[in-house]
């Protein structure tokens, strides 16, 4: 298992070395894409993880989604390779448009970090080829816009084509159904709010988020 | 240059006083301009110059082998092993938190990230110590929700993890809340850098935000004079600085990498007293001179005066002293972070720091660079204790009602509203987080990421009831609680920080207690053998006269030798013993200074328990060991509540109960005898922990026993855990969590 | 020609708007207890040129639909303030 991961950074990321450092426990290869640069360096798989691209202004991935690298990462995403978005990677893949939906603020106005219960609802993307759905996973939140919404169509859509990825059992942030993940049509892209990167040791508390980073790496 | 003021009222409306006027002259041999007048204004405010404090300071413990830099720098320094060093600073925005909690809060954040990276350590930890009026006051709700909202906003964003820290609502900080805030960073120790300029020829290049009109005059105006409600916040408000943390990340990141390229030979933040702070110490601490090139500034605003852009606090810059031959190196990687870059200085062999409009032209200042710093004004301000504190230490502290449950109930508080809001898992270090004693991170190498087996333990702590009734013995004891919490997560101390927050030194009883507070905090420093690398000092916090309680707040960093597996929790497990270790409280042990008796009995005074700081060592050292030896099940330090509230956190965070057979009266209850720790030993395992002590010195009593779904003191007192939990989880939420309202 | 324009972003009709809720639970602690219906957006001034004030409008529109707005959850609304 050689799996090459692209961990893209903007201006403003601040989980890029923890997700490296997650994938690299786990045996995957990662390198850090400057998002100046559309280069993706034949890299196997994109993660674009947490942190306040651009400090989030305007919107939360607003300004990230005309990055150089977002029109490889469009193209690659097209063409069935694996992408990750992770709480701020979600709302970028959503400004791009790459997932449906938007993310806004917290119903409890308030930002959330918080050691979280989540459900695998479908198994059927990158992120499932290690898991059973109905599996429970405990894996941190960290947001102040993870509050998932998007039109009653596309719900509906989301849910005929088995796309929810994830449901919090006990919904923190307001989000609609209890959405914590999505994907796209294909399952290739998926989107989520919880950092799997965060639950990679038992030093800190849990080891759930490892299923999904090697499912990821298996490509 | 303009001509001299002949005005008094000019330097007085400075903030100078007339004989701090006088010795300018003297110094300058001539009268100085308005320009002059005003950077010195600055640079000898109480805020930038420690005048009142630092007579003091000089008494505290500063050394130690593993101390690479002590106080006086931007930030402590530590060797920790590996060739990894650890800076640390606490610094305080209690007045910009009062008139603008958000903005203030943020700032203060902003400031002291700047201070650690300034040494060539990337910040990993921010811990904040907060204190505020009760929670019945609408606006000191307002105030506490808008810190909260200012720390998370700055620190989550910028990306460095607030893993700690603490909240207390007391009556003394309405109006003046206390908004501390330390900041960690870790960095190889070969890319130590200094703030000092060196190398005639060398450039001063500004980096970050361009400057503006905010916080003209910031340090001088609010962190060296009290409120007092007339003028209140309106004047003020035009000072307050606006924090942007997205710029704070781009510089961070920047100056990480000029570091890492060695591209400077010294960095320096820009805080108080902005520019001519920056300039003036790099060149002074180099033994240098600098020119400074006004119109090279990139300003905000156009048609800025030289006194504005040289004093302007305008945040998210540094200044960084570069080689000419790098400066190109140095404007590519500034760009690539879009950060802007401008030459504003050169260094000169002459010791002026010259003003200069246009590299040659007109000169609008020019003044030794020393004499802002090393000649600053040095008070021994007069001291005295209070005059009735002979009838104060009198009082009997533990008269009041004494429904225990009742009481028990009110002294519960859960933090979990306020760390909720932070990021503080950021980076993958944190072991053990806000809402336990001591917090603890992974020690990684700052280069490889690896991990070094190791830990690093923080905890702050401070104690106004305490200090108040006894100043000396109070800051000892905090100094104690702060290790203790360390030891519960198995950690050694390594250093302190400090933050002294009091109230007007024009006050002879404010000296007193900054006085007995650094005489206290050295007894401890030297018995647990952690020098202090660095503090800050916060006077004039008081409101319309009236000083708040002294209020010193200190940081101890610890090692954890030996990072395997995860401390004991503070959660108690169910069917075990449960023992009380440490110091035994004398019979009847004083009620001073608890907050049993400041928020029930409502008795401010007394005097405070007998302190044994050789057996706070000895417990310390103990409980560490033990949790280094996986001996320990659970572990809690008992400190404000007491034994009763100690006992209630650890049946909350579990949900299983005890029987303490203890007395059951309020006293045994919520005393605050100092140095003790409530910890769960395996039964099989009891025998020997007991021996094990016994050898060690270190007193332990089997106080009860685990189990059940309620917590009873004595066969009078029974408390469900439902009970307790309500009572610990729902307090700040139904008091800040409903939105904010501005008062 | 410099036109001033002047975009209300606010959220759509039937979108929760977790701000306005909080403010309108905030309201009648203050004693407004006839408040109902908060909606909380944002306000966008800025300078473009153009030659006309409809080219102004339809330039901005363009920004908000492509940027300065996200049509999922939010409606713009395009006013030129002066020429």
């Amino acid at each position: 298992m050689s799996c090459r991961v692209g961990v893209v950074r903007f201006p403003g990321t601040n989980c890029e070395f923890d997700t490296v450092d997650a994938i690299r426990s786990l045996d995957g290869e990662a390198e850090v894409l400057w998002h100046g640069e559309p280069s993706l360096k034949n890299v196997d798989a994109i993660v674009i993880p947490g942190g306040f691209a651009h400090g989030d202004y305007l919107r939360c991935g607003a300004i990230a989604k005309f990055s150089p690298i977002m029109e490889s990462i469009n193209s690659f995403a097209k063409a069935g390779g694996p992408v990750l978005g992770i709480c701020n990677g979600f709302q970028v893949l959503t400004e791009a448009e790459l997932l449906p939906g938007a993310l806004q603020k917290n119903a409890g106005m308030k930002f959330l970090c918080s050691m979280q219960q989540i459900e695998f609802v479908s198994t059927s993307n990158v992120l499932g080829r290690q898991a059973q759905a109905g599996d429970r996973l405990l894996i941190p939140i960290n947001h102040f816009e993870g509050n998932y919404v998007c039109s009653p169509q596309v719900l509906n859509q989301l849910e005929e084509e088995n796309r929810i990825v994830f449901r919090y059992t006990d919904n923190p942030n307001g989000s609609m159904a209890d959405i914590a993940g999505i994907c796209n049509t294909e399952g290739n892209v998926v989107g989520m709010m919880p950092h799997p990167e965060r639950a990679t040791s038992p030093l800190l508390g849990s080891t759930d988020g490892t299923t999904l980073i090697k499912s990821l790496l298996i490509t | 240059m303009s001509p001299a003021p002949e005005d008094a009222s000019v330097h007085r409306a400075l903030g100078l006083s007339d004989d701090e006027y006088q010795r300018i002259h003297e110094l300058l041999d001539r009268h100085p301009n308005h320009l002059e007048l005003a950077m010195y204004s600055v640079m000898w405010s109480e805020h930038c110059s420690y005048k009142s404090s630092k007579i003091h300071l000089k008494r505290l413990p500063t050394e130690a082998p593993w101390v690479l830099v002590g106080p006086g720098e931007n930030a402590g320094v530590i060797d920790v092993g590996d060739d990894i060093a650890i800076a640390i600073r606490i610094e305080s925005h209690n007045h910009p938190s009062a008139i603008e909690p958000y903005q203030g809060a943020a700032t203060g954040v902003g400031g002291i990230l700047r201070d650690i990276f300034t040494m060539g350590a990337r910040p990993i930890a921010v811990m904040d110590p907060l204190r505020f009026g009760p929670l019945d006051d609408p606006r000191s709700r307002w105030i506490a929700e808008g810190v909260v909202s200012g720390v998370s906003g700055y620190g989550n964003s910028v990306g460095v993890p607030t893993v700690g820290g603490e909240i207390v609502f007391d009556e003394t900080y309405k109006g003046n809340p206390l908004v501390n805030v330390l900041a960690m960073g870790v960095l190889p120790s070969e890319r130590l850098v200094l703030g000092q300029a060196s190398g005639i020829g060398n450039l001063a290049v500004l980096l970050g935000a361009s400057t503006g009109r905010d916080g003209i005059g910031g340090v001088s105006v609010l962190a060296s004079a009290g409120f007092d409600e007339s003028s209140e916040d309106a004047d003020k408000r035009p000072s307050v600085q606006v924090g942007d943390p997205f710029e704070e990340k781009r510089l961070l990141e920047a100056c990480l990498e000029l570091l890492d390229e060695g591209l400077v030979t010294g960095i320096q933040d820009l805080g108080g007293a902005g520019i001519t702070c920056a300039t003036s110490e790099t060149a002074s601490r180099g033994g240098a001179g600098m020119d400074v090139d006004v119109t090279a500034i990139h300003a905000r605003e156009e048609n800025m005066e030289p006194v504005e852009l040289m004093t302007s606090e305008s945040q998210e810059r540094m200044l960084a002293i570069v080689e000419p031959k790098d400066l190109t190196r140095v404007i590519e990687i500034s760009s690539r972070w879009e950060i802007e870059a401008s030459v504003i200085g050169r260094v000169t062999g002459n010791g002026q720091l010259r003003v200069l409009n246009g590299f040659d032209g007109e000169v609008l200042a020019s003044l030794p660079a020393s004499t802002l710093h090393d000649d600053a004004p040095e008070y021994d301000r007069p001291l005295a204790p209070p005059s009735n504190l002979t009838e104060r230490r009198s009082k009997d502290a533990s008269q009041g009602s004494a429904d225990c449950v009742n009481d028990l109930l009110n002294l519960l508080r859960d933090p979990a509203w306020v760390y909720s809001q932070y990021d503080h898992q950021l980076f993958l270090n944190t072991v053990v987080g806000p809402g336990n004693d001591g917090t603890l991170l992974r020690l990684r190498n700052p280069r490889t990421g690896e991990e070094t087996g190791r830990g690093i333990a923080l905890s702050t702590d401070g104690n106004h009831r305490w200090c108040h009734v006894d100043p000396r013995q109070g800051t000892a004891m905090i100094v104690a609680e702060a290790v203790m919490n360390i030891a519960c997560v198995g950690a050694y101390p390594l250093a302190v920080v400090n933050c002294l927050n009091f109230g007007n030194p024009e006050h002879p009883e404010v000296m007193w207690q900054l006085s007995e507070a650094v005489d206290g905090m050295t007894e401890a420093c030297v018995a647990f053998n952690a020098p202090v690398v660095g503090g800050n000092v916060s006077l004039y916090n008081e409101t319309n006269a009236v000083d708040i309680a002294p209020t010193p707040v200190v940081g101890v960093i610890g090692m954890h030798p030996s990072l395997s597996v995860p401390p004991p929790v503070i959660g108690l497990p169910s069917d075990a013993s449960l023992l009380l270790l440490g110091q035994v409280p004398e019979a009847n042990v004083s009620m001073a200074g608890t907050q049993w008796a400041w928020e029930v009995g409502g008795c401010k005074d007394g005097t405070l328990p007998t302190f044994d700081l050789a057996q706070a060592v000895r417990t310390a050292t103990f409980v560490a060991d033990a949790v280094q030896n996986q001996r320990l099940v659970a572990v809690h330090d008992v400190g404000e509540g007491g034994l009763a509230v100690a006992a209630a956190e650890m049946a909350i965070d579990s949900g299983v109960g005890a029987q303490i057979n203890y007395h059951s009266d309020h006293i045994a209850m919520f005393n605050e005898s100092g140095g003790r720790v409530l910890a769960v030993v395996q039964d099989e395992l009891l025998d020997a922990f007991m021996t094990d002590a016994s050898e060690h010195e270190v007193p332990v009593r089997e106080i009860g026993r685990t189990g059940g779904s309620s917590l009873n003191f004595g066969s009078e007192i029974t408390i469900p855990l439902n009970d307790l939990e309500h009572a610990c989880r729902n307090e700040l939420p139904e008091a800040l969590g409903r939105g904010t309202i501005s008062a | 020609m410099r036109f001033e324009v002047k975009v209300e972003v606010s959220p759509r009709e039937g979108i929760a708007n977790p701000e306005g809720s909080t403010i309108e639970r905030a309201l009648p602690a203050l004693g407004f207890v006839t408040a109902g219906n908060v909606r909380v957006g944002k306000v966008i001034h800025l300078q473009v040129d153009a030659d006309s004030a409809a080219d102004a409008k339809s330039l901005v529109e363009d920004m908000c639909n492509r940027f300065l707005s996200n049509p999922v959850i939010e409606d713009a609304l395009v006013e030129v303030l002066e020429g």
